[in-house]
């Protein structure tokens, strides 16, 4: 029996049920959190399976963000065509950035992927005449349909935003179980030997950037069509850390952390502050507690603890 | 001797810096043999092997492997070829089962067509005895047992040429003893360079020995014939 298969399968059918049963404002979360779930994951495919550090996925994000809310504003395309555009666009950079950036690693990896996320973002404030810089732009209502369908309908947006994150889920899954993730692993944990096995880990190191980057990029885009929002703060540092944030709490190199690190880091912020004004301390402290005794991520410690096998 | 040459160097040679770490090396090696390397410490022996499976570049020279250039080819191309490499100091995939860390070896031979994958890494770890603990994660076997699944992942690699580097350090006497069988048993099918410091095991595996010093060869031939080398003697016991 495909035990993972069939837990990942179960996962996504339990996020079917939760559609009908969820508050209304959880439901709205939710949506929200799958999109930013799938970003993680692509995040993950780099950062947890290959054991590369991007400091710039902002960048990545954006550009399918962008890439998609451009065409709609400046080209008149419909959300369709223009989604496809974000996710090319996005593949693009990620090839350019990957063929660039890869000529370092570790801490230099980690600088230059940053700064050129940074100069991704000063881009956007410069073109401020098309881009409209910092305040951003709103995708109408009327034009966020592909065919009748209204995704800026709760409903289909809860289940358009659920049909992405589990398409995404699924391949990494295949991924990561496919030679090829048998190889990315192998970088991640001694690159060197990997290379005097006969593989070429450059080459598998820059396919893991522009699939890490146009899942993220995915993500960007299907955000700027299910919120209606395409704004640059999406391209500036904070949108680099939070999918590290979010894979490193729901457990690096796990197929299903990146959601429960997003939904957890979520509930964290909204209900502690709640509670109290002081709510960035009580997430602090969480966060110092889930580094100090949960180190491998919330994911990693159900596979350490209990399911061995989980991918 | 008449045998094809598997692997050829010449006039190879490493400099760092003003440093000579190798030069002028001419080094043939016959199809079939098991050939050891020997010599002082800093005598250039982990830069020679270093050079043929290409983790690190030639300053001048020239690599022939199965009578085709190499000297140019990236490291990831030379171990394609059939050139496999086993470290010094362990290194294996420490937090993967030691199953994995064979399947990744064997993998890079088949590239996707993974259908026999299995059976030839679970064949491997037989051979070399770690066949019971596949699932174990490597970082936790025992040191010994490591060194084995670093020749597991040789043998996964089915190379032509396979190059052991200092393979007994840190190895007590029983093992040495399994390692010499398991090496004379691969030494059917595959050629093998061994570095190797532990006298008995050269003269015991061996066909032929070359004798490192200051970058330099200064002697070749057979276990006796080393044995009784004046030249050989000296850049042991110094002069």
């Amino acid at each position: 029996m495909n035990k993972p298969l069939v837990l990942h399968l179960g996962l996504i059918a339990l996020l079917i049920v939760l559609q009908f049963v969820l508050p209304v404002y959880h439901h709205g979360v939710l949506a929200r959190v799958l999109v930013m779930a799938t970003y993680a994951m692509g995040y993950n495919i780099l950062f947890g399976y290959t054991g590369l550090l991007s400091l710039g996925h902002a960048m990545f994000f954006a550009a399918g963000l962008y890439g998609m809310g451009l065409s709609v504003q400046h080209l008149g395309l419909s959300v369709g065509p223009a989604f496809l555009i974000g996710i090319l666009a996005s593949a693009l950079l990620s090839l350019a950035v990957g063929l660039l950036a890869l000529r370092t690693i570790g801490v230099a990896f980690m600088i230059v992927t940053l700064m050129f996320s940074q100069t991704i973002f000063l881009t956007i404030l410069y073109f401020n005449s098309i881009t409209r810089g910092d305040e951003g732009f709103v995708i109408q209502q009327s034009v966020r349909q592909i065919g009748r369908l209204d995704l800026s309908d709760p409903s289909t947006r809860y289940f358009s935003a659920l049909a992405l994150f589990a398409i995404v889920l699924l391949a990494v899954l295949w991924l990561v179980r496919s030679p090829t993730g048998r190889v990315l692993i192998a970088i991640r944990e001694n690159e060197p030997r990997a290379k005097m096995l006969g593989y070429d880990t450059w080459r598998y190191k820059l396919a893991a950037i522009v699939m890490s980057g146009t899942v993220a990029g995915t993500a960007g885009a299907a955000y700027g069509v299910l919120f209606g929002y395409v704004g640059a703060s999406f391209a500036q540092v904070p949108y680099s850390i939070f999918p590290l944030l979010w894979v490193l709490l729901g457990g690096a190199g796990t197929v299903m952390g990146p959601l429960v690190g997003t939904l957890f880091m979520f509930y964290l912020i909204d209900l502690s502050s709640a509670v109290t004004d002081a709510y960035m301390l009580v997430v602090g402290v969480v966060l110092v507690l889930l580094t100090m005794f949960a180190r491998n991520g919330l994911m990693g410690v159900v596979r350490e603890r209990w399911l061995k096998w989980l991918p | 001797m008449a045998a094809v040459n598997l692997l050829s160097t010449r006039a190879i040679c490493k400099e760092y810096g003003g440093l000579k770490a190798v030069q002028n090396v001419d080094f043939d090696l016959p199809k079939g043999e098991v050939r050891a390397l020997i010599g002082p410490n800093g005598a250039g022996k982990t830069t020679f092997v270093s050079m043929l499976c290409g983790r690190i570049s030639v300053s001048s020279g020239v690599i022939e492997f199965e009578g085709r250039d190499v000297t140019a080819l990236p490291a990831h191309k030379r171990i394609s070829l059939g050139i496999a490499y086993t470290f010094q100091i362990t290194s294996i995939f420490n937090n993967l089962t030691a199953y994995e860390n064979v399947a990744i070896a064997v993998q890079g031979r088949l590239g996707n067509a993974t259908n026999t994958l299995d059976a030839q890494t679970i064949n491997a770890l037989t051979r070399v005895g770690l066949e019971s603990r596949s699932d174990q994660t490597a970082g936790d076997l025992a040191y010994g047992h490591q060194r084995l699944l670093e020749i597991a992942m040789g043998l996964g690699q089915k190379p032509k040429l396979l190059i052991l580097d200092e393979p007994t350090q840190g190895l007590s006497d029983s093992e040495i003893n399994e390692f010499k069988a398991l090496i004379r048993d691969i030494s059917k099918e595959t050629t093998i360079l061994l570095i190797e410091h532990n006298i008995d095991v050269v003269m015991s595996l061996a066909d032929r020995i070359t004798v490192l010093n200051f970058g330099e060869i200064i002697a070749e031939g057979t276990p006796d014939e080393i044995h009784t080398n004046a030249k050989v003697q000296l850049a042991y016991l110094g002069g």
